[in-house]
């Protein structure tokens, strides 16, 4: 038995070196330094240009001029920043809830009833996770069409003997959808991100509390959803984190409208910026997302502490 | 391997990395056309997808007229959505990646700031070839600069169905805008759609056309250009009026099922099909009423009005909506130092008016070969150009690229019947700034 002595000194050897190697300041900056070189370049420094922007106004066609603060009180004063806050807290609140909810019932489905059918029904769920986004949006602005041609939703409300409905002409309508496809498009990620999560419930605690007599709406609240709460939580936190920066499915779908009326922050950044010629302004837009995300943050992490300080 | 490892090499090869990066992430689209000094290897244009005429016409010209610039300098043309060309404009001439020929932005405030900034070319010099008359309308809008070429002078009016109009009793052509309207309502009695209009995204012009020729019949012909100089305001109770008369025609449903849902092309196949009496349009569509195979009604069924008088209204329909529709800039630093690029445009200018009047119907600004037999609704259209005494500009002309686009962005609301005109106003006139 040589080779494992051999072998034992061999590993002890390189774990030393190692630590020899990540002690040493120098090499610790060579094995570092090319990353955060990188980093610096294609995120710190534009950041910190945008951040520089917000002072500016103007773009790079007519040049950049000093305005002071004058942005920030534009954005005081600007009629449509308040509706764009709103959309995209509104959009970001009922997508998410939407997606884990929706992903949550799906993964009960798969754990409880689907056991044997599982893999196919999750495959055909998870489908359209993998589906370019505009793909999906040409795909809805078709479902849903109105005008010219009458779309199979509309054609299957006027075969009940109801009226057609223009799904994209009135704010309402046009948030239905938007959030429908949006479900509809990652409902299967969130499906199979909390069935792994509930697949580590130990078989031996449910089976206890099912020959204690406990029914399934009991089993699920009180076993299933407090020990499957963590990746619940870390769901949400994706999903807010998603949904907060939402562009190209509504840029897609409804390219911000009818009128402005589901035009997110990210979108009037971008228009502001790259459509009207405004780099300062919408800067400062950007810098408004920038605050409202680490806002959610904020409020998650210390939403989590209590949760694993509880736990 | 060890010499590979040592940290000079690594740091080398890391800021190799981090330049290759850094330059291909800041660096501009590589367009050859960005090289100063030497001539570039093609002759680029960027064109529009809603515009094909100008497209096809120039690889006409590569084939024959212009068949020797073009083999020393090959065209190549690149296509994108008129909705978006402002925007790509922006960020080509920032990259300074601006091709040789571009359609000119949609907002003319744009080619006015990219001119002032050195990017787009005074084509005055060059434009030998150019009628008076599409120079006075492309001076009107460029501050008294030649910016662009006009691959297009356009008048714009009605244009109705003949047959449809007298099917349904309507034997005259409505003069004034009380005929027009009780023209609409007797069509809509009789489940013929009125009008036409595109209202979806950036196409809302098809209906914001409406709003600015009603208030410059009704205010006069120098109406919009009051607001854009601050002596008055589109808020004030007589523009709104102006909406709010277009907005009583969506809210009767005259401009069909739903304007928003409606782009461009789908509004002039309705026109073109039979299915809509009425439809806003520039004389630019003369090469679609032309084509047989888009035009199910034929061209002798389609009849041209001029926007009528508003009862008590200061404007008369003799002031004509005239522009130079989908022009064509230069870019400065591509064709100064490029002699290829030169003879090029200098080709265009010679033989495009012949060319395009030829194979395509479109009237242009540029001079035309006499011998060029043309279709009788064109010949007509011809005429009604060679006849205008006054032009006027359309509603968003004065706009900065925002209110244009917020503007056009709301059009089909209001074709909808879903905006007040007083709401629609406030929109535009809070994003005129």
């Amino acid at each position: 038995m040589p080779a494992a002595p051999a072998a034992g000194i061999r590993t002890k050897g390189r774990i030393q070196r190692m630590h020899s190697v990540l002690g040493d300041r120098k090499s610790v900056a060579i094995l570092l330094g090319p990353a955060l070189l990188v980093y610096s370049l294609v995120m710190l420094l534009p950041m910190l240009w945008s951040l520089g922007y917000t002072f500016f106004t103007g773009s790079v066609i007519s040049g950049f001029t000093w305005a002071g603060t004058a942005n920030f009180s534009k954005l005081l004063d600007d009629p449509a920043l308040p509706g764009a806050l709103w959309f995209t807290v509104k959009y970001a609140v009922v997508i998410t809830v939407g997606q884990v909810l929706v992903g949550y019932l799906l993964s009960l489905l798969y754990v409880f009833f689907l056991r044997r059918a599982g893999s196919i029904v999750r495959t055909l769920v998870f489908f359209p996770v993998i589906l370019p986004t505009v793909a999906v949006a040409l795909l809805f602005q078709k479902f849903f069409e109105f005008a010219p041609q009458t779309g199979p939703v509309n054609a299957a409300i006027e075969a009940f003997g109801g009226t057609g409905i223009d799904w994209f002409s009135t704010p309402g309508n046009a948030f239905f959808v938007v959030a429908l496809m949006d479900i509809w498009r990652s409902m299967g990620f969130y499906a199979v991100l909390l069935y792994a999560g509930l697949l580590d419930i130990p078989d031996e605690v449910m089976e206890a509390a099912s020959i204690d007599g406990a029914s399934t709406w009991r089993l699920i609240r009180s076993i299933i959803v407090p020990l499957s709460l963590p990746v619940l939580v870390s769901s949400l936190v994706f999903s807010i984190n998603g949904t907060l920066k939402a562009f190209d499915s509504i840029y897609a779908l409804t390219g911000g409208g009818p009128g402005s009326a589901t035009t997110p922050l990210t979108l009037y950044m971008y228009q502001t910026s790259f459509a009207y010629g405004d780099y300062g302004y919408g800067s400062t837009i950007a810098l408004t997302l920038t605050a409202l995300c680490l806002l959610v943050t904020v409020f998650i992490f210390r939403g989590t502490r209590r949760d694993t300080g509880l736990g | 391997m060890a010499s590979v490892f040592k940290p000079k090499n690594l740091l080398a090869a890391a800021g190799v990395v981090a330049l290759a990066l850094s330059t291909a992430a800041c660096g501009g689209g590589g367009d050859d056309s960005a090289s100063g000094g030497s001539s570039a290897k093609n002759f680029s244009f960027l064109a529009i997808n809603e515009n094909t005429t100008i497209a096809s016409t120039l690889t006409t010209l590569s084939q024959k007229e212009c068949a020797t610039q073009n083999t020393a300098q090959p065209l190549d043309i690149k296509k994108q959505a008129q909705a978006s060309l402002d925007q790509q404009l922006q960020l080509l001439a920032g990259q300074g990646a601006l091709p040789q020929l571009f359609t000119a932005a949609n907002a003319p405030s744009l080619t006015s700031q990219l001119a002032d900034n050195g990017t787009v070319l005074d084509a005055a010099a060059v434009s030998t070839g150019v009628q008076p008359a599409a120079s006075s309308v492309i001076k009107a809008l460029y501050d008294g600069k030649q910016l662009v070429l006009p691959t297009e002078l356009n008048i714009e009016g009605i244009w109705y169905n003949k047959k449809l109009l007298a099917d349904n009793g309507i034997t005259t052509p409505p003069a004034t805008w009380d005929d027009l309207v009780a023209a609409f309502a007797k069509l809509q009695a009789a489940g013929v759609q009125p009008i036409s209009a595109a209202g979806k995204g950036g196409d809302g012009w098809g209906v914001t056309r409406w709003v600015g020729n009603y208030i410059l019949r009704q205010q006069g012909p120098d109406a919009l250009k009051k607001v854009a100089d601050g002596q008055a305001k589109l808020t004030d109770p007589q523009y709104v009026a102006g909406a709010d008369a277009i907005a009583a025609l969506g809210k009767a449903g005259y401009f069909g099922k739903s304007p928003t849902s409606i782009d461009y092309a789908t509004a002039l196949n309705t026109f073109l099909t039979g299915k809509a009496a009425f439809i806003y349009m520039g004389s630019w569509a003369l090469s679609d009423f032309n084509d047989e195979s888009k035009n199910k009604i034929g061209a002798d069924n389609v009849g041209f009005l001029k926007f009528p008088t508003v009862a008590g209204g200061a404007g008369t329909a003799d002031q004509t909506p005239a522009n130079v529709g989908t022009a064509i800039a230069i870019s400065k630093k591509a064709y100064e130092n490029d002699t290829n690029t030169q003879a090029w445009v200098k080709c265009i200018v010679d033989n495009y008016g012949t060319v395009a009047l030829r194979d395509s119907s479109q009237i242009t600004g540029f001079k035309t070969d006499a011998a060029v037999e043309v279709p009788a609704l064109t010949k007509q259209i011809q005429d009604e150009i060679a006849g205008v005494q006054t032009s006027v500009l359309w509603f968003e002309a004065y706009f900065s690229a925002k209110a244009t686009t917020v503007s056009q962005g709301n059009g089909g609301l209001l074709g909808g019947g879903q905006l007040t005109g007083e709401k629609f106003m406030q929109t535009v006139t809070s994003n005129l700034s």
